[in-house]
């Protein structure tokens, strides 16, 4: 009895210190998770994209005596971001502060009432202080609802081994056919962005407004937007796809090439021609560095010969969340994200180029990029057609894809197929 | 003789008082329960009825519209819709038939077994114990045209090739055809879920009385009649509940399709069609749905198979 007693009163023991462990977990986890507030300052939270580490170094440079800003990293794919930033928007969620937009999207979370109002005052100087390209894809509804960050672009980079063999002259603007006729005729490929992505709508993009034409026309009224692809334009378009897809130019791997596997073709023997975003520049500098002393750069091809391209527009704006218990801090917070000095910042570090004028004026990109490159960057940046500013962005674009690819399958009968797509899509009458 | 017949009626009549008191009680029991899961069950799944009657997005609120059931039109008459089923029915049909010829033969062996039992059963149910997600990812490097191995040991098979030497015929790209995707895609599937239907089968074996199966023995019938004519009919109730769990789990299959081929190639099913319209294009009304349907259907298809197999549940659970 008094054995059975003991070890009952034993086992006891044994719950409650197991009960009192639990217990002390659960306070220093709760605890832990209070550090930030306890001391009275602010913490706000920043999504970001994930990145090089340019983020996070400019969100220490914004945090102040009143607030810290932190940051939390969002999925890489920009869809898979705008899925987890929209879903938790559209339940309140008070735990985003500010947000890392994709251009495509902004339209689309303005209008579903996502993001703060940015003050008058604040727009004027954004407006001042960007180029406007990257005001343009900030723009919803007649407001800058976004405060633009960085501003990317493409521009054609080539190697100059290859340029010399094939004797083109690259000083001159050149077109799509040259460089397809250049490459096929020199066993070169040509790197471009052709999967089932959005970087492959990029692409159809910057190619349809490079023949002055365009996807959308009155973005603004929503579903009922003109659909403008079925045109001369999106022949244009669809020719140089077409072309390029059944030359001996295109790359094995065209039907799933994304930005890697284009700079992948661009490094290899085959290497000629290549589309891609700023951040080339430096990509085979440690891996490639005979590659990174063969690139040369220049506009972006045309679609048309003798008319300008329109090279693609890239880019990130910060959002200040309306559900954030902190709006005002964020915007001041956003303000400073921005400030071109931080913009400087943020290039070195990643390489994702500035957003206005005098983010290029940072001493650091001087030394770490070329004179006219960075010239280049900036009136590429100016000449570039964003993608329309709609918030059915992600529908059309999906729609796109479908009937835009693989590559291979583009006809001159693409552009009016995919426009009824796209109507009736906008319409609910076909599912996505 | 009125006595003997009268005593049976006696007796039934106390068993009843007896059950229905138990039945009252167990009511009482399961009451909570049935609470919960109609907070958790039923609420969300009329919300959804509701909400397909909707023209709703969830970036775009303000311009949600009553469609009555313009969305089941859509989706009905549209032809991704019967595309991705007919995806779902092809994938079903054939993991379930590969499994349960598998599963039955694991099933058998479980059942037999003398030597090594305990390693043996545990052995063939491994694959059941991992996440799915976990077994996609596997099959998914298995098929790989970069690292797999799949293309390496089978170069032999004509349509196979690992791309070696450099020039020659070009590396087998699973996922980069709609068949072969699909078939990496159920390959997962059945490697993940076969130990499901060969534990249902091996419950089934055990209830077929060794008795009957020795008095087969004695009036001459061979293994394979003893197999056909004793053992399976006399297991069909497992049979049934085994293909049925599997079948209503296989038209549901999203884990696999999403880490392998996220649908490209013409791979989409049911539920990944519907995840998309929810999850990535918020179209709520749209895909709730579909979700419906997808409801519809699984209910369909578990009444046609119990109709086919003509078996009571309740007679499969040992109740009459």
């Amino acid at each position: 009895m008094t054995y059975s007693l003991n070890n009952r009163s034993g086992r006891r023991r044994g719950r409650t210190r197991i009960a009192s462990l639990a217990a002390l977990t659960l306070a220093s986890g709760l605890l832990a998770a209070c550090s930030g507030s306890g001391s009275g300052k602010t913490e706000l939270v920043w999504y970001i994209n994930p990145d090089a580490g340019g983020q996070d170094a400019v969100a220490k440079n914004c945090s102040t005596d009143q607030y810290d800003v932190v940051t939390q990293v969002l999925p890489q794919d920009a869809g898979q971001q705008r899925i987890q930033l929209a879903r938790r928007l559209a339940a309140h969620d008070s735990g985003i502060d500010l947000m890392s937009l994709d251009p495509p999207y902004t339209a689309e979370f303005a209008n579903a009432g996502f993001l703060a109002k940015i003050p008058d005052e604040a727009q004027d100087a954004l407006t001042q202080q960007s180029f406007k390209g990257a005001i343009d894809a900030a723009t919803w509804d007649g407001e800058v609802v976004a405060f633009p960050f960085w501003s990317n672009t493409q521009v054609l980079w080539y190697r100059k081994s290859f340029v010399e063999k094939a004797g083109i002259d690259m000083s001159q603007p050149v077109t799509w056919d040259q460089i397809i006729d250049s490459a096929s005729e020199n066993g070169g490929q040509i790197g471009v962005q052709a999967n089932k992505y959005e970087g492959y709508v990029v692409w159809v993009n910057a190619l349809i407004s490079g023949a002055g034409g365009s996807i959308v026309e009155d973005a603004e009224k929503g579903v009922d937007a003109t659909i403008s692809i079925d045109s001369d334009a999106g022949e244009a378009a669809a020719h140089v796809i077409e072309k390029l897809a059944h030359s001996s130019a295109a790359p094995d791997d065209l039907s799933i090439a994304q930005e890697g596997q284009a700079g992948t073709t661009f490094g290899s023997a085959a290497g000629s021609f290549l589309v891609n975003w700023t951040y080339i520049f430096h990509n085979y500098d440690e891996g490639q560095p005979e590659v990174a002393a063969d690139i040369g750069y220049t506009m972006y091809p045309e679609t048309v010969a003798g008319q300008p391209a329109r090279p693609p527009y890239g880019g990130i704006g910060i959002g200040v969340s309306k559900y954030s218990d902190h709006v005002d801090q964020a915007l001041e917070a956003a303000a400073c994200v921005v400030s071109p000095d931080n913009q400087g910042v943020n290039a070195e570090l990643t390489g994702n180029m500035p957003a206005s004028p005098g983010g290029y004026e940072y001493p650091a990109l001087q030394k770490i990029y070329p004179a006219d490159l960075l010239k280049l960057f900036q009136d590429s940046v100016d000449a570039a057609a964003p993608r329309s500013v709609t918030p059915y962005w992600s529908d059309i674009s999906s729609s796109i894809q479908s009937t835009w690819h693989p590559a291979a399958s583009v006809t001159d009968g693409t552009p009016g197929e995919s426009a009824s797509f796209i109507e009736d899509v906008l319409q609910q009458r076909r599912i996505l | 003789v009125t006595t003997t017949i009268a005593t049976p009626e006696v007796k039934k009549q106390a068993v009843s008082d007896r059950s229905s008191a138990e039945n009252s009680l167990g009511r009482k029991l399961v009451a909570p329960a049935v609470i919960v899961m109609l907070i958790v069950t039923a609420w969300p799944m009329l919300r959804a009825l509701y909400l397909s009657l909707f023209r709703y997005r969830l970036t775009t609120p303000d311009d949600r519209e009553f469609a009555g059931l313009g969305n089941y039109l859509t989706i009905l008459s549209d032809s991704l819709f019967w595309k991705d089923t007919l995806n779902t029915v092809v994938i079903m049909v054939v993991t379930v038939g590969v499994e349960l010829v598998i599963g039955f033969g694991f099933a058998m062996v479980m059942h037999r077994i003398i030597f090594a039992r305990g390693v043996m059963r545990t052995s063939i149910l491994i694959p059941y114990g991992i996440i799915t997600v976990v077994s996609a990812f596997a099959w998914q490097f298995t098929f790989s045209i970069n690292n797999g191995w799949v293309n390496g040991w089978f170069d032999w098979l004509p349509g196979i090739s690992d791309g070696l030497p450099v020039g020659g015929e070009a590396a087998t790209n699973w996922f980069g055809g709609h068949w072969t995707a699909m078939f990496a895609i159920m390959v997962s599937e059945i490697w993940k879920t076969t130990p499901f239907m060969s534990l249902l089968l091996l419950a089934g074996l055990s209830q077929v009385s060794d008795d009957m199966i020795e008095a087969a023995q004695v009036d001459g019938a061979t293994w394979w009649q003893r197999l056909w004519k004793v053992i399976i009919p006399n297991m069909r109730a497992a049979i049934m509940v085994a293909v049925l769990f599997r079948a209503l789990d296989a038209f549901r299959i999203f884990d696999n399709i999403f880490v392998m081929t996220k649908g490209a190639q013409n791979t989409e099913s049911s539920s990944f069609l519907t995840y998309r319209q929810v999850i990535e294009q918020f179209q709520l009304g749209m895909g709730s749905a579909l979700s419906v349907l997808l409801f519809l259907t699984v209910l369909l298809l578990a009444f046609g198979i119990v109709k086919i197999f003509g078996v009571d549940l309740a007679q499969a659970r040992g109740e009459s």
